[in-house]
């Protein structure tokens, strides 16, 4: 069975980090640590413990953040090598390991489709009593990642022992993990669930109270699930967003921003709606600005584009994954602002009660169909188109990137059923997806003769 | 010799290419057999002497006013108003007409002993001047005498304790103007009267007022009856300025108007041959295009604005009238007509018009995607009397590489109104319910006063400037536009003039007649 594994390997981590520099994102994996090999599915770690085979698995920004050799050193410590990557998964149940072997429960039998909580909190890892953070469900501030039975790793897919998404070999993942993925959910929709649940913490960590001005940086799939989760989530009386492209600024329009402009336009846009004044003609710098300001890219320049404009005492969320970045905080300290990350999920405290993440990330996809963000699909084997594709989504007219694993790679028959159809046949949208062969990618722009006018 | 009227050219096989402005650049293009081109009257011969002209307006005023030496006294308080750097366009050399008037007035004024005189700039709702802007439209003697001592001031339309309110028409509208030019003994106002559009008891009505005032003329509905704007008889726009105007002498603010008038002889010797007939330039006009329309091309756009606005017109002056403002302002219009009225039979199917680097809101500026509609459909469209050049239902050709560019100093409102507002709508008559966000923006507001910004309404006012021939037209092309910024303003882009001519047949019909205006120098069509 084939796998992508990321080793550690200082030297290719520095040269993928020099070429995806230059080249751009998601072009470093052609020297990055990371190899397609053979490799066995992890063993079950014990009881309530569950083998599951991936059916699709997505790319996220903190993937590419890691082959590209962007990402923090502040991470080094809390995973394990060699690993998997993918934490976006949806799959499917292929053993379990109850207590006494048994099944656990019908709805995490074996055939069962589920969705993964890809964070390992502390009853994964065995640690009882659980830290105070898992205790409350808030498995995300987990304050025990590196310990327990199992390696250290944040996620799935960044743990040597669980493995990850991006595998036909499958992953193992605990009981608590795992959310059964209704019959009506696409397996489309269902790879959408475990980011839109990181966008519902972030909507909720962002404290909007009703009628703030809103604004977010970025529309990407983080971006674009934040804003559906705001829209839904919270009542702002302006929702704005800056989105380089115009596919993403029609998108996020779709899912409930007021006005979606490009990112240069975001701080005048922000300045009219607040009535704000600058520090000067010649700075972008607000004296007023929004209430609340959501970073979904997490660069030095769209933190410091935050910074200019939020009010004072406003709150900026981090959700984009930020690395070593420079950044001058004097705005930070002047303006008393609250600066708050917001990572992965757990337990929510809506209006409505207590809420498990996932269920109102499961929700606010069936809502807003956001299956529909799911841009192209790619067979494991061709995992650098893949990654170049997801480097280069936003350029491309494209948000989310997925691996399709209900299929061997190319040219092989799947031994696990002595075909090379899924196991379990979910109805699926083909809508934007790429064939499962080599082909040149169309864009959106349409053609014109040299010289004509259209 | 005296100077060659205008002239309407048909073009036949033998007509060379016709010369249009483009910005900063400029273009030959060859139109369709049977297109009519309107040039320019040629100058008219100035005023032998200038001074002696002003000497004698202010001693034999018109209208029944008595002598400016008669109306002051000392003792009293003299406020002198002048128009802003929007006039003339392009600047005119020293000494520029402000300057020799005002020097004599202020003469007249020490010998009859006042000595409590405030200069003020009008600029109703436009950006403050600049000290060079100032230095050259008053002259360095006038600016040092009065600028140290605080004693030249510029306009402030949104300074509560500077404004007074003296009134309603019979039609609602409010008037409000500058209330050193309200409570003082004698206003004096002098003017350029570039356009037919320029003076009379707009002078006052709109240059000294507030934005709660000028809102009442300044509006979509207003512009769209104004048929001409250039033509008071029929335009709405000077009705309310009149209506306001009267209103401001029943309130009993005394207004003592000097206007004055210039010939068309608007460009200097190494751009001489943009006020020369095609058909008629020697070797050198030849070179000299060559030299400019290559030169500005070769160098960066910032370099080929600079070098544009540093060209200092020649303009000299035909006339000068004093006195009474109705009286006064009927005179000077007959002064501009005769300068730069031409009459045409017929409208065209399709108008075109090449839009050069400056309008009245860009001088020393960036003529932005905004000011550039407003340059083809306020002030190009307008520039009749009569009926439109171009039919109703008809297309306008402009030709400008109208840059999605802003000056972030002199138009910040501008850009926020292209990007929130344009995106909305490009209908005057919906962007109005806008208007009022942007009128009272308080960054607006302080880079207004503080600054040299435009009024945050401005781009609103330019918009509706449009709204005539928004409604009139079928088709507005662009040709050579930044394309992205084109489709913005609701306009097609095209890359040539032929595609243009291609695009408006589809909307006019094919084998449409053409006019040009072959603009500036201005003119002014009658068109039967």
């Amino acid at each position: 069975m084939k796998a992508l594994v990321f080793e550690r390997n200082l030297a290719r981590f520095a040269a993928s980090r020099v070429v995806s520099s230059l080249a751009g994102s998601g072009k470093g994996v052609s020297v990055a640590p990371l190899r397609l090999t053979d490799l066995e599915a992890p063993a079950l770690r014990g009881p309530g413990w569950h083998r599951v085979r991936p059916r699709l698995a997505g790319i996220c920004g903190s993937d590419l953040a890691t082959i590209d050799g962007h990402s923090s050193r502040y991470f080094e410590d809390l995973v394990s090598f060699p690993f998997v990557p993918g934490h976006e998964i949806v799959g499917v149940i292929e053993e379990s390991f109850g207590a006494n072997g048994a099944i656990t429960s019908s709805a995490l039998a074996p055939g069962a489709r589920v969705v993964i909580e890809s964070v390992i909190g502390c009853i994964p890892r065995g640690i009882d009593p659980p830290c105070s953070a898992c205790a409350q469900g808030r498995s995300g501030g987990c304050e025990r990642v590196g310990f327990g039975h199992i390696s250290p790793g944040l996620q799935i897919g960044y743990c040597a022992d669980t493995g990850g998404g991006w595998s036909n070999a499958g992953l193992v993942a605990h009981e608590t993990q795992l959310h059964a993925v209704p019959d009506e959910l696409s397996d489309e929709e269902a790879v959408m669930i475990e980011p839109t649940a990181c966008a519902v913490h972030a909507a909720i960590r962002a404290e909007v109270d009703p009628g703030d001005t809103v604004a977010v940086l970025g529309a990407g799939t983080l971006g674009l699930t934040t804003v559906a989760a705001l829209r839904s989530l919270t009542e702002p009386g302006a929702l704005f967003v800056g989105a380089k492209h115009p596919h993403q600024r029609r998108l996020a329009e779709e899912l409930g921003a007021d006005t979606a402009v490009p990112p240069a336009q975001l701080g005048r846009a922000v300045r009219r709606q607040s009535r704000s004044l600058a520090v000067s003609e010649r700075s972008h710098q607000l004296t007023g600005g929004a209430d609340v300001v959501v970073d979904c890219v997490g660069s030095a320049e769209s933190i410091t584009e935050a910074l200019s404009i939020v009010r004072p005492r406003g709150r900026l969320v981090l959700v984009g994954m930020p690395g070593n970045i420079r950044i001058d905080l004097a705005p930070l300290w002047h303006r008393e602002l609250i600066l708050t990350g917001a990572y992965a999920y757990g337990t929510e405290e809506p209006a409505d009660g207590t809420r498990r993440t996932f269920d109102l990330a499961m929700e606010l996809v069936a809502r807003c169909r956001l299956g529909r963000l799911v841009s192209a699909r790619y067979p494991l084997d061709r995992f650098e188109e893949a990654l170049a594709h997801a480097g280069a989504a936003g350029r491309r007219g494209a948000v989310k990137i997925v691996f399709d694993l209900r299929r061997a790679p190319t040219g092989r028959s799947d031994p696990s059923t002595g075909t090379t159809r899924p196991a379990v046949r979910v109805a699926s949208k083909p809508a934007l997806s790429l064939p499962h062969r080599r082909t040149r990618v169309l864009t959106t722009r349409p053609r014109t003769r040299k010289g004509a006018t259209p | 010799m005296s100077p060659r009227p205008g002239f309407v050219l048909e073009v036949d096989g033998s007509t060379p290419p016709t010369l249009f402005w483009h910005g900063e650049g400029l273009r030959l293009e060859r139109l369709p057999l049977g297109s009519r081109v309107l040039y320019p009257p040629e100058p008219l011969n100035p005023l032998a002497d200038p001074a002696g002209a002003i000497r004698h307006a202010l001693e034999h005023p018109l209208g029944g006013s008595e002598p400016l030496k008669v109306l002051l006294r000392p003792g009293m308080r003299l406020v002198i108003a002048f128009d802003d750097v929007s006039l003339p366009l392009p600047p005119m050399r020293r000494p520029d007409n402000r300057q020799l008037v005002l020097e004599q007035v202020l003469d007249v004024a020490a010998e009859a002993g006042v000595d409590d005189v405030v200069l003020i700039a009008a600029l109703s709702l436009h950006r403050r001047m600049t000290e060079p802007e100032l230095r050259h439209a008053l002259g360095n003697r006038i600016y040092d005498a009065f600028a140290p001592h605080g004693l030249l001031l510029q306009h402030d339309a949104e300074d509560p304790t500077n404004l007074v309110h003296l009134g309603v028409t019979d039609l609602g509208e409010d008037v409000e103007i500058n209330r050193l030019a309200a409570q003082c003994d004698l206003l004096v106002y002098v003017n350029i009267n570039l356009v037919a559009m320029d003076g009379g008891h707009k002078s006052v009505a709109t240059g000294l007022a507030s934005y709660r005032s000028v809102r009442h003329h300044h509006n979509a509905r207003t512009m769209a009856l104004s048929r001409s704007f250039m033509d008071q008889d029929h335009s709405e726009l000077h009705s309310s300025n009149w209506r306001m105007g009267r209103l401001i002498r029943e309130s009993g603010v005394k207004v003592f108007q000097i206007e004055t008038t210039l010939n068309t002889d608007t460009f200097p010797e190494q751009f001489r041959f943009l006020q020369r007939r095609e058909w008629e330039w020697t070797g050198a006009d030849r070179a000299a295009f060559l030299a400019a329309s290559k030169g500005l091309k070769s160098v960066p756009e910032r370099i080929s604005r600079s070098i544009l606005h540093g060209v200092k017109s020649p303009y000299r002056m035909t006339s000068v009238q004093a006195g009474e403002v109705e009286a006064v302002h009927a005179r000077t219009t007959e002064n501009v007509y005769a300068q730069q009225l031409i009459e045409i039979e017929g409208q065209a199917d399709v108008l075109t018009m090449g839009l050069p680097y400056v309008g009245p809101y860009n001088v020393n500026s960036i003529m932005n995607p905004i000011l550039v509609a407003c340059l083809g459909l306020g002030y190009f469209f307008n520039l009749y009397l009569g009926k439109p050049l171009v039919r109703p239902g008809g297309a306008v050709i402009m030709s400008h590489p109208t840059p999605w560019a802003f000056h972030p100093g002199h138009h910040p409102s501008y850009i926020d109104f292209f990007e929130q507002v344009l995106s909305e709508t490009t209908d005057p008559a919906e962007i109005g319910k806008y208007e009022e966000s942007f009128a009272t923006d308080p960054w607006y507001v302080h880079l207004y006063r503080t600054g040299h910004a435009y009024h945050g309404a401005h781009p609103f006012f330019m918009w509706y400037w449009c709204a005539h021939a928004l409604e009139h037209l079928g088709a507005v092309i662009v040709v050579g536009g930044d394309r992205a910024a084109v489709r913005r303003l609701g306009f097609k882009p095209a890359s040539t003039m032929a595609d243009a001519l291609e695009m408006a047949s589809d909307v006019v019909g094919p084998d449409p007649s053409v006019t040009h205006v072959h603009a500036p120098p201005l003119l002014m069509a009658q068109v039967s």
